[in-house]
């Protein structure tokens, strides 16, 4: 295969732009495709400050590198899981792409700062391990982005991640989800922006972009993550893309474009009933907000496990 | 060729394409990269006998 644009051997092919590219003009699609993301969706401004939620996984590291290539002012958030040998090599990765580059990593342990991990929060409240960790993470990102002054918090959710997560949205008819599911979320009391720059790139795009630039980022699958909802999703996506290309790229793209605003309503009636929960003070619609309700069931389990 | 998540091993006769390799190993091309070195290759590529690549699948998981 050729590259399209200069007609050199190409390394990587993407269907649904029925193109294939060579390394050079591979990595200037990706920061084209990030910068009419934040173009078009109005994500943010230049100059302000920017929080990137990272993982250590090729995403997150895609997410950091691209921003920082495109001029943004970027520093890096990692949460510590206490996911055994897949935490401690994923915060390795994010280490040594924050040291090599002379750039700020924060860095919260939930065991150190709150007590509990991810693996203790899924089998003490049976609750999903991917439940116990996106709840966790959602909150420490928010609340160092607020406290820290930052303007937005990035995160590396790709094209794949947000198909994935509309067809789950989708057969259940999760209206306020569907509301809720947007490539930014707005700021508002107690809320740092929230912004998706990868929507309009694939998986098989950001982890490319990684392996032509030597970035070493956490290859394995997490593995909490193994059978869960959204890789079933995920593999009846690909299914269908292999044999329609362009199919999750239709069905996201038009959601955003068409759909969403349709759902809008929903979202914004939560927000309404919002007030800061009786523990933490965070945004919530209980007297006590759900971080602060799994840390106290995850606390007094143990408390009785003694 | 070195196959990914789980990590394992395996020898295949050349020449092929890429496209036959993950063809006979019932990979959806979507849902991977293959590597040979430290670029990529693409699916019309022609693998021999004495090419070896990895074989990494790119999708993660992590969601509610």
């Amino acid at each position: 295969m050729k590259c399209r644009v200069c007609r050199a051997p190409a390394v990587l092919d993407i269907r649904r732009h029925n193109a294939a590219f060579c390394r050079e003009h591979f990595l200037k699609h990706c920061r084209e495709q990030v910068r009419r993301a934040i173009d078009d969706q109005h994500m943010m401004a230049a100059g302000e400050r920017v929080l990137v939620a990272v993982s250590g996984g090729k995403d997150s590291l895609a997410l950091w590198d691209l921003l920082l290539e495109l001029g943004y002012d970027a520093d890096g958030l990692y949460v510590g899981l206490g996911i055994g040998e897949y935490s401690d090599a994923s915060w390795q990765a994010a280490r040594t792409f924050a040291r090599e580059r002379g750039l700020q990593l924060r860095e919260v342990d939930l065991a150190a700062e709150y007590g509990y991990d991810v693996p203790r929060a899924a089998a003490t409240t049976h609750r999903s391990p991917c439940g116990a960790c996106g709840l966790s993470k959602r909150h420490v990102f928010n609340s160092v982005a607020v406290d820290h002054g930052y303007d937005v918090v990035a995160t590396g959710h790709n094209l794949d991640d947000e198909a994935a997560v509309l067809l789950g949205n989708v057969l259940r008819w999760e209206t306020g989800y569907l509301g809720r599911q947007h490539p930014v979320l707005p700021a508002g009391p107690g809320f740092a922006r929230k912004v998706k720059p990868l929507y309009r790139l694939g998986e098989r795009e950001t982890a490319a972009y990684c392996v032509l630039l030597g970035i070493d980022y956490q290859v394995e699958e997490c593995p909490m993550a193994e059978g869960n909802r959204h890789l079933g999703y995920k593999e009846v996506l690909d299914a269908l893309e292999d044999r329609s290309p362009g199919a999750k790229a239709a069905f996201v793209f038009g959601f955003v474009d068409r759909a969403h605003d349709r759902f809008r309503d929903e979202a914004g009636i939560e927000r309404e009933g919002l007030g800061p929960c009786a523990v933490c003070g965070s945004p919530t619609t209980t007297d006590v907000c759900a971080f602060c309700r799994l840390r106290q069931r995850v606390g007094s389990r143990a408390v009785h496990a003694q | 060729m070195v196959l990914r998540n789980p990590r394992r091993e395996l020898e295949m006769p050349g020449p092929l394409t890429v496209a036959a390799l993950l063809e006979q190993l019932e990979v959806n091309p979507e849902s991977v990269l293959v590597i040979q070195g430290d670029t990529l290759v693409t699916r019309d590529a022609r693998l021999s006998d004495a090419d070896v690549v990895e074989i990494r699948p790119v999708t993660s998981g992590g969601a509610e």
